[in-house]
């Protein structure tokens, strides 16, 4: 176990890259906590998988340092690392029986037999193949399949650190809830350090302790998944996070009034912008329907039922903005306006949170 | 789903049938004929039995080629197989230099029998050739016209040269057909090269690799040209496998009955192992499933 520091780090797979379009990870300083765990959540093809990898010591960075525990591990090979990582797509040995997948990277490591034994036992039963140990894992199912790779990744109990690549996506939704309570369980038993790349936000936000969102190849926010919710760094994550996912506007910002459109709309606190583009972010919950007075102008396109909620779609000056009821509450049949409730508005400057004046956040 | 039931689509399959009636089956009919009849000359034949194939069967003759023959084919399977996986496992994967390597090795691929056997008669000559001069130069009894040791060798580095190739370039797609994850995977697993090579490689290059035997076997078992061009079936008779000696025995004797008995016997032994490749190939995989 082990704390994890990677020091400008940042890779491209170009061998001479220019400009910073050119890198698939772009300059990144950031610990990885010794034991919590970690959700790397971003949409596909956002360098996910090739920070992990770099952790992991399968790809080797263009720049910067990785360090477990201060000790610069850049130049080691992954075995010299001893860390476990899950892949997206099952990984078995087909010629072995499951007991034999399982044991093998502690055969490889040559502990003792009867080590093995146990701790083989014991991830057999975390993993639910109890009863399958003797068999061949060739003509297995994917999911049973996907359970042995986790299974060889959970075994070895040493480990610096946990990665896991979007270890569930082939599992079917059942089970995928109970391994990843079994993850929690394991992580929560012998505090490994966990990395946990997603683009399901429900699974990351169910899954980590601190939700690591990327974008285009940078971290736009590290924060707890309410602070993800309720302050959202970047617009990005506002839209990726929640679902639906933040509305943004247009707007002018002066002081602690704001214009979209024709409509004023009063900020709860002042904020001060440098000339860039500004925009209001909105979540959906803090939408509020009304029929007249002062909001802006909106006509309801159709009204989703789903059942815990109901998403109302709008459209605002030509936009489609969403806006949720809790269940039960009835949809004002005249509306023509929304308002924001204060407590719910963010104001982004190129695509960034402004803080408000007075109040330092980390972004 | 609903077929419908039609049996004139047998027509469509009567081209291929007439085809191979002609090109397989007839000339086939007329060695089982020939097989079963003897004759006194003009072109009088009786029915003789199965008298050819008791006769052959108590050959020694036949037994001693069957015999080099089975030796040569599991030599030449026990060097290709090894070392075309060996080859394979060390090419590159991608870029220029895996394309340079398997254009390298399909040339000898390309190559006519009777050429590649011409090649080596040349290359392994003591007056003229470059590895037979340069052999006796350095002092080894090199001769393959003379010498039992020195024939076989040359007749089995001629075909190691001309058909490992075909082994390395179908374990060479077994090898290209495996995700990196595997080996990711095998590295965050701390996996020694030997390992891969063992759990990883080796059982998905597994499906590859028994064509590749089976075809080596087959074509070894059945050759001809290239021993005969280099060797003529000698000296004496060291090097004379099935095939040549069924040539010498049909065409040089003109022994037609025996000769026609012996090629249904060698036909026979050749499907019959092919056979037991097959079953074997097919039921590993069910096997390995249960």
């Amino acid at each position: 176990m082990a704390k994890i520091t990677l020091d400008n780090l940042a890779h491209s797979y170009l061998p001479n890259p220019s400009g910073e379009d050119d890198y698939a990870l772009k300059e990144l300083n950031h610990d990885w906590q010794d034991g919590e765990a970690y959700a790397l959540l971003g949409s596909s093809g956002c360098g996910k998988s090739t920070l992990l990898n770099i952790i992991s010591g399968l790809l080797h960075p263009s720049q910067g340092r990785i360090l477990f525990d201060g000790q610069d591990v850049t130049h080691q090979a992954t075995a010299e690392r001893n860390i476990a990582q899950v892949f997206q797509f099952p990984v078995v040995y087909d010629t072995m029986t499951v007991r034999e997948n399982l044991a093998f990277p502690l055969k490889n490591r040559r502990m003792p037999a009867d080590e093995i034994r146990r701790l083989v036992q014991k991830v057999g039963h975390m993993i639910g193949m109890e009863a399958q140990l003797d068999r061949k894992a060739r003509g297995l199912t994917a999911d049973a399949k996907q359970k042995i790779s986790l299974g060889r990744g959970m075994v070895r109990e040493d480990v610096n650190a946990l990665l896991f690549d979007e270890p569930l996506t082939v599992i079917d939704p059942h089970m995928k809830w109970e391994l990843r309570t079994q993850l929690k369980k394991l992580h929560h038993d012998f505090g490994h350090t966990m990395i946990y790349v997603t683009h399901d936000q429900t699974e990351a936000l169910t899954f980590a302790d601190k939700v690591v969102v990327m974008y285009d190849g940078r971290v736009v926010q590290i924060g707890t998944p309410q602070e993800l919710f309720e302050r959202p760094a970047h617009t990005f994550v506002g839209y990726f996070i929640g679902s639906p996912g933040m509305n943004v506007f247009d707007a002018e910002i002066s002081g602690s009034e704001a214009r979209i459109g024709e409509a004023r709309i009063a900020l709860p606190a002042s904020y001060a912008t440098a000339g860039g583009k500004t925009q209001l972010g909105v979540r959906p919950e803090f939408i509020r329907l009304a029929e007249g007075g002062d909001g802006i102008p909106a006509k309801i396109l159709r009204i989703e039922d789903v059942g815990r909620h109901k998403i109302i779609r709008l459209d605002v000056a030509g936009r489609e903005i969403n806006a949720t009821l809790p269940e039960g509450t009835p949809v004002p049949a005249g509306t023509d306006r929304i308002t924001f409730d204060p407590e719910g508005i963010n104001v982004y400057e190129n695509d960034w949170r402004v803080a408000p004046k007075g109040q330092r956040e980390a972004a | 789903m609903n077929k419908t039931v039609n049996q004139k689509a047998w027509f469509l399959v009567l081209p291929v049938l007439i085809l191979v009636a002609f090109s397989a089956v007839i000339p086939l009919m007329t060695v089982v004929n020939y097989s079963v009849q003897d004759t006194f000359g003009n072109n009088v034949f009786f029915w003789n039995g199965i008298y050819w194939f008791e006769e052959m069967l108590a050959s020694e003759r036949m037994w001693n080629a069957l015999g080099r023959q089975v030796v040569f084919s599991s030599i030449i399977l026990a060097i290709e197989v090894p070392l075309g996986v060996f080859v394979a496992l060390n090419m590159p994967k991608k870029g220029f230099w895996a394309s340079f390597c398997l254009v390298v090795m399909s040339l000898p691929l390309l190559i006519p029998w009777n050429v590649v056997g011409t090649i080596w008669q040349i290359f392994g000559r003591v007056d003229i050739g470059l590895l037979g001069h340069t052999l006796d130069a350095i002092g080894i009894n090199y001769n393959y016209t003379q010498g039992f040791y020195a024939a076989w060798t040359t007749v089995i580095v001629m075909d190691v040269w001309h058909w490992t190739s075909l082994v390395a370039l179908l374990a060479y797609a077994g090898l290209q057909s495996i995700p990196d994850a595997y080996y990711q995977a095998a590295k965050i697993d701390q996996a020694s090269r030997w390992a891969v090579f063992r759990y990883i490689e080796l059982p998905k290059m597994l499906g590859v690799l028994m064509i590749a035997i089976l075809l080596r076997f087959m074509d070894s078992f059945m050759i001809y040209t290239e021993p005969f061009v280099v060797t003529g079936g000698g000296p004496g008779n060291a090097t004379t496998f099935l095939s040549i000696d069924l040539v010498k025995m049909a065409l040089g004797q003109f022994d037609l009955g025996p000769a026609a008995a012996f090629s249904i016997m060698y036909f026979l032994v050749i499907l019959a192992i092919s056979w037991v490749f097959y079953t074997v190939m097919t039921n590993l995989d069910k096997r390995d499933a249960k």
